[in-house]
């Protein structure tokens, strides 16, 4: 029986590893996958804990979770590429034309 | 499903339908075919409102889908807030959108599709369903920014929005899971009995390896599921210190998009703040307050001080925008009862100020935007006498000055505030108020005392944009006269809320 | 009942935004029809009235945990009555000004502003609660400063503007304080509230109760917007805006504004008996000291001026004296030959190119016919002559005086019939030197005096004609007539508590007799002096030297004021509060305040670095410092 500690804490881990690479990371689709990353550890957080809770609610929200993750997969990539079109470049230390 | 569970969606299923269609028109008409696709966007919010209507008295006799949904009359007062944004949005983009030759079709589409979102967040009494609307609206609101795809700073916003609010998104999503894991529920009325409890009885019967996590509430994994939950709505709400993505938003996005997220996405985020924290964290909130209290005078300070030194009014809106936010949490943080409805009122007071200030500012900013700064503004009081005058209107309400609605809002906050003895707040945020009066006053006088520098050219007001401007001066002016009305209607909102703390489904 | 003030406001909106692109027709069409169709209301609602009267409750206004003031309309005879003068002496007033101000800059501001007047005007006297009252009577004085500096490019009429305004600001501080008082003592600033319950007050017979504390404060709004003593100084300096201002503001409507809120106020004030008494000393003196210095006045304006703040206190004396219906009776006449007083003199003013003072002009009415004999008709509604209107106003005013219960009646009667023997002394003294006897214009001038346009005398003649039969509903008992107009006010105020003794009718006539026989004398000696042998005057003017000097110049109350207020005043403000305070410490302060609030804005707004990934930090931060607290708290 792997405690459920276990579960939480990679997940845990998994979401500051997404957290580090949308900070450090230059390129636009790393930082994106980054947040992909930080979602599915939540979702990862959200079976565990349904699990060890006998309730069906936190697996129900994964599958709703997936589905907004997937759907703001394409807006995010149309976004990026919309501003690579524009920038013609994904670095997104360049995507800074407003300041102050 | 029942048909009740129907009919306490339908305004949401009427908008998406009209959504639907007016996208289907829009990909399958010659270009240009423009006419129709605002006149049916407005038909739409027409019947949505027309379904809310319907269903008065807003008593939450009968939560629908489980308990997931509750049309009370709070959400009630977003609903009709979010359609009067929305349709005004519409009307106010006529104009923007035949001149930017923007899709028109997936415009209006996208704007209903966001109503639905924050129609969805302001009736939902459960997590799941607090995420699912706020992900609707958010992911249509990140295409709305970036809508003008040739402009580099427009798709730089939505790049910036989507990032950030999807980075925000997931924060608000640990902190549900959290939640779940404390308290075993989603459903806010559920969480709320769970965190009352002396004993968690869900997690009683869990399995042992979970009980050295939780012990009685509130405890550690609770205060981080509502650290995590306010970062989540505060970034939505523009509050510190998740405001930093407001001032480029703003000022990228199309101009009427930026009237939109301004106000309706604002009001809705608010709504779920207030549902979410009012009601299933109310036992907590001796922890809480605190945060809204530095989150809230933080707000007002950077909002006003930042939006001292711009020049640009799209930017100079948008800090203002922080520092209303922080002004609504001023009440927020009394969370009375008076509070809540002072918030309210303030919203929908905001919503019509800043709509029409943004009218105007779409509306001069002519082809491609070209003229935002503040400088372009000079000597439009004698040749626009019109748009100058409402725009003196709309920035007068938002310094607060009497017989304005910003006056009768403010008014609110502050004795809301004060009846909750938060007397510090409440002299901070007098103080910023008059610290925000200079940067509006500024524009007023480069309307009135300046002489224009070069000939910019003020195109006629169309009759979609005049409407937008009168009525929107007009309804300032009635809440600063009258606000008895609206007041009302959101002090009823405010006392059935935290009443039916008892009442949901277990 | 609503639309009545709020179609001149439409007027005024329309013109204000619009006018400078209409032609001068169709500015004047705005204007005038809002007023006319005002009037028409007014009318309309006055006949339908009846016995009853009607408060109107539009929608509560302001609704405090604490404090509820309605937006409410209230009508009966009093307000009634004063509507109708003010749209309809207003309305004739409008005209006029289209003939008057043709030429003019900025006419389209003119008549937004007249109308802007009239809206708040109406709004006062329509007025269900205090509150709303004093937003119309801030409203006027408003406008009254707008009107009065017209020409503001002139110097000397922005500083009548501006000492209007800070002068009634005196009076309007009492006022202000009373209707606080008011609210304190009631509980509610509404009529009906209010009224009720001083009644039930006990009388306050020694002058120390609220009630006396209230009516006093609420005359010192009064003595500043109707020109008593002692803030009269700025209705004489008035007189540099256009004529027809002068005509409908200070003549007409908003200086009778003091005596309408002290007949209203009626209830309040028959319990204060004392109160009254104070009212009724100040209206007398008032009123004969002004015309002590209207005799030796040049300027024919300057004149009516002074004829305004004495008649003025005759209506204050007589609500003093608790004749609270003769007063407005003579609000109305007044109103009538005095707005035409005014209107004449504007028209001899328009035929003299612009001359103003009297020494210059003579024999005029072969040469302005209809001027002259408006003007005379108003003359002789002035000084009370049968069967003009001023005849029955003022002699019931001098009859309720007479017979009154308050202490020195008889005195107050004395005075105020020597001040009717003045006031025909100075009015026939303008007439004689202006109409009659040779011109002394200069020939230049004299050239060019013709009469008026028909738009500018139709508006004489009507208020000629009123002034005539206008004083006939007040046709007193015991001449046959039934003195309508008193008793349809009565409803609407209080009478004090000891009424008139009952007079005989012989004392009546005999008392009437006595003023017509003093008015006559004061026009003969008008006549002697100033048209047969002018050498007369001017032998009495030596002779009397040193009374001479001081009626000539006033009283030196200008100058006493100057030195008293004026100057310390101004001297404080500039070298202890300007430079010292103001330049020194506050601004010092201020720009202290400033430069560190810019340089804070400054250091915030750096940290929009446009770089996502630092957004993106901040988020963290931010996230890591709630955290940390949360968990901290929770646990």
């Amino acid at each position: 029986m792997v405690p459920l500690s276990y579960y939480l804490i990679l997940a845990a881990i998994l979401f500051v590893i997404g957290v580090a690479g949308f900070l450090f990371k230059r390129n636009i689709v790393t930082i994106f996958m980054s947040v992909e990353l930080m979602l599915n550890a939540v979702n990862l957080t959200f079976v565990s804990l349904s699990y060890s809770l006998r309730q069906l609610d936190g697996q129900i929200f994964v599958f709703f979770v997936m589905v907004v993750a997937a759907a703001e997969a394409t807006i995010g990539l149309a976004i990026i590429i919309t501003v690579f079109r524009n920038r013609e470049s994904l670095n997104v230390d360049r995507i800074d034309l407003m300041k102050l | 499903m029942q048909t009740s569970d129907l009919i306490r969606i339908l305004p949401e299923i009427i908008l998406a339908v009209a959504g639907i269609v007016v996208m289907l028109l829009g990909a399958f008409q010659k270009q240009n075919a423009g006419r129709m696709h605002p006149a049916i966007a407005l038909l739409g919010l027409l019947g949505a409102a027309g379904a809310i209507a319907y269903q008065y008295p807003w008593r939450s006799l009968d939560p629908a889908f489980g308990g997931m949904l509750e049309l009370d009359a709070f959400s009630a007062f977003f609903h009709i807030l979010f359609f009067l944004v929305a349709a005004l949005v519409v009307l106010s983009s006529s104009e923007y959108v035949a001149q930017e030759r923007l899709a028109s079709g997936e415009y209006h589409a996208l704007l209903l599709f966001a109503t639905m979102g924050m129609g969805l967040m302001a009736s939902s009494n459960d997590l799941i369903m607090i995420f699912i609307g706020l992900e609707i609206s958010s992911l249509a609101s990140y295409i709305l920014v970036g809508f003008r795809r040739g402009v580099a700073t427009s798709s730089e916003s939505s790049l910036k929005y989507f990032l950030l609010g999807s980075f925000a998104t997931a924060f608000l999503l640990y902190g549900i899971a959290l939640m779940f894991g404390a308290t075993g529920a989603t459903n806010l009325t559920e969480i709320h009995l769970a965190l009352q409890a002396e004993q968690n009885t869900v997690t009683a019967m869990a399995s042992p390896q979970l009980t050295p996590l939780v012990g009685p509430v509130p405890t550690a994994l609770v205060g981080l599921s509502i650290a995590l939950l306010f970062v989540g709505f505060a970034f939505k709400v523009s509050a510190v210190p998740f405001q930093i993505w407001t001032p480029d938003v703003y000022q990228g996005a199309p101009t009427p998009v930026t009237a939109f997220l301004s106000t309706g996405s604002k009001a809705a985020a608010f709504a779920v703040f207030l549902r979410v924290f009012m009601v299933a964290l109310e036992g907590s909130a001796q922890d809480w307050v605190w945060l809204l209290w530095v989150s809230g005078l933080l707000s007002m300070v950077l909002g006003n001080l930042a939006a001292l030194l711009q020049t640009n009014i799209k930017r100079m809106l948008a800090y203002s925008s922080i520092a209303h936010a922080g002004y609504i949490l001023v009440a927020f943080t009394a969370h009375s009862e008076e509070g809540v409805a002072a918030v309210m009122f303030y919203l929908a007071a905001y919503a019509l100020m800043n709509i029409g200030a943004f009218a105007v500012v779409s509306h001069f900013g002519n082809r491609g935007e070209r003229y935002v700064e503040m400088e372009h503004y000079a000597g439009l009081g004698y040749r626009a006498p019109l748009l100058a005058a409402s725009m003196t209107v709309f920035l007068l309400s938002l310094i607060g000055i009497p017989l304005t609605g910003g006056f009768f809002g403010k008014f609110y906050i502050f004795r809301a505030a004060l009846h909750a003895d938060l007397v510090w707040l409440t002299v901070l945020g007098v103080l910023n108020s008059a610290i925000a009066a200079y940067y509006y006053l500024r524009v007023i006088v480069f309307m009135y005392m300046h002489p224009a520098a070069e000939q910019i050219p003020v195109e006629r007001v169309r009759p979609a944009m005049g409407f937008v401007l009168i009525f929107s001066m007009a309804a300032t002016f009635l809440l600063g006269i009258f606000p008895q009305a609206v007041l009302d209607f959101a002090s009823q909102a405010a006392a059935l809320l935290l009443e039916n703390l008892g009442n949901g489904v277990l | 009942m609503w639309l009545i003030p709020i179609l001149p406001l439409l007027g005024a909106a329309l013109n204000g935004l619009w006018g400078k692109r209409l032609p001068l027709r169709g500015i004047a069409a705005i204007a005038v029809g809002a007023v006319a169709c005002s009037f028409l209301l007014a009318l309309i609602a006055c006949l339908s009235l009846g016995d009853a009267t009607r408060m109107e409750v539009y929608f509560p206004w302001i609704a405090g945990a604490d404090f509820q003031v309605d937006f409410n309309l209230y009508l009966d005879p009093l307000s009634a009555v004063m509507s109708l003068i003010v749209t309809g002496v207003g309305l004739l007033i409008h005209i006029y000004s289209i003939g008057y101000m043709s030429g003019e800059k900025g006419v389209h501001r003119f008549f937004a502003y007249m109308n802007l007047f009239l809206f708040f005007m109406l709004t006062l006297v329509l007025a269900g609660n205090y509150l709303l009252l004093l937003v119309g009577w801030e409203g006027v004085g408003l406008c009254s400063y707008l009107l009065i500096g017209y020409y503001f490019r002139r110097e000397d009429a922005a500083d009548a503007g501006k000492k209007a305004f800070i002068v009634t600001r005196l009076g309007d501080l009492g006022f202000l304080i009373g209707l606080i008082l008011l609210y304190t003592t009631f509980g509610s600033l509404d009529y009906l509230v209010i009224f009720p319950e001083a009644a039930q007050f006990p009388v306050d017979s020694d002058g120390s109760g609220t009630l006396t504390l209230i009516g006093l404060l609420l005359l010192a709004g009064a003595v500043g917007k109707s020109a008593q003593i002692p803030l009269y100084v700025w209705l004489p300096d008035a007189m540099l805006g256009p004529t027809p201002v002068s005509a409908l503001i200070h003549a007409a409507t908003m200086v009778t504004a003091g005596v309408y809120i002290i007949a209203r106020s009626s209830p309040i004030y028959v319990q204060a008996p004392e109160a009254l008494m104070v009212v009724a000393v100040i209206g007398c003196i008032t009123a004969l000291y002004a015309a002590t210095i209207g005799i030796l006045q040049t300027d024919i304006k300057r004149i009516l001026a002074y004829s305004t703040i004495s008649q003025l206190g005759y209506m204050v004396m007589a609500c003093g004296v608790g004749a609270f219906g003769a007063a407005v009776f003579h609000l109305m006449t007044h109103a009538f030959f005095k707005a035409l007083l005014f209107l004449g003199a504007g028209s001899v003013i328009h035929a003299m190119g612009g001359e103003q003072d009297i020494r210059k002009m003579g024999g005029l009415r072969k040469k302005i016919p209809v001027t002259f004999w408006t003007f005379l008709f108003a003359s002789l509604a002035l000084i009370g002559a049968f069967p003009f209107a001023g005849f029955f106003s003022k002699d019931e005013i001098l009859w309720r005086t007479f017979t009154s219960s308050t202490g020195g009646g008889r005195l107050l009667w004395v005075l105020a019939l020597l001040t009717a023997g003045l006031t025909a002394v100075y009015i026939g003294r303008l007439v004689f030197l202006t109409f009659f006897g040779e011109s002394r214009a200069d020939p230049e001038v004299a050239s060019h005096i013709h009469e008026s346009p028909k738009v500018m005398t139709i508006p004489l003649i009507v208020l000629a004609v009123l002034s005539l039969i206008g004083g006939w509903i007040g046709w007193p008992r015991f001449l046959g007539g039934s003195n309508h107009f008193e008793r349809w006010l009565e409803p609407a105020l209080a009478a004090p508590a000891a009424a008139h003794a009952a007079g005989e009718e012989s004392l009546e006539f005999l008392l009437m007799g006595l003023s017509l026989a003093v008015a006559a004398l004061g026009v003969y000696i008008a006549y002697y002096l100033f048209l047969k042998r002018r050498e007369a005057a001017d032998r009495l003017a030596q002779a009397s030297g040193g009374i001479y000097r001081l009626l000539l110049n006033k009283y030196y109350v200008d100058e006493i004021y100057r030195f008293l207020f004026v100057k310390p005043l101004v001297m404080g403000s500039t070298e202890v509060l300007w430079k010292t305070l103001d330049v020194g410490a506050i601004d010092g302060a201020v720009n202290l305040a400033a430069r560190t609030t810019r340089s804070l804005g400054n250091a915030l707004r750096k940290i929009q670095s446009g770089n996502i990934r630092s957004y993106a930090g901040w988020v963290v931060l931010g996230a890591l410092l709630l955290i940390g607290f949360m968990v901290t708290a929770a646990s």
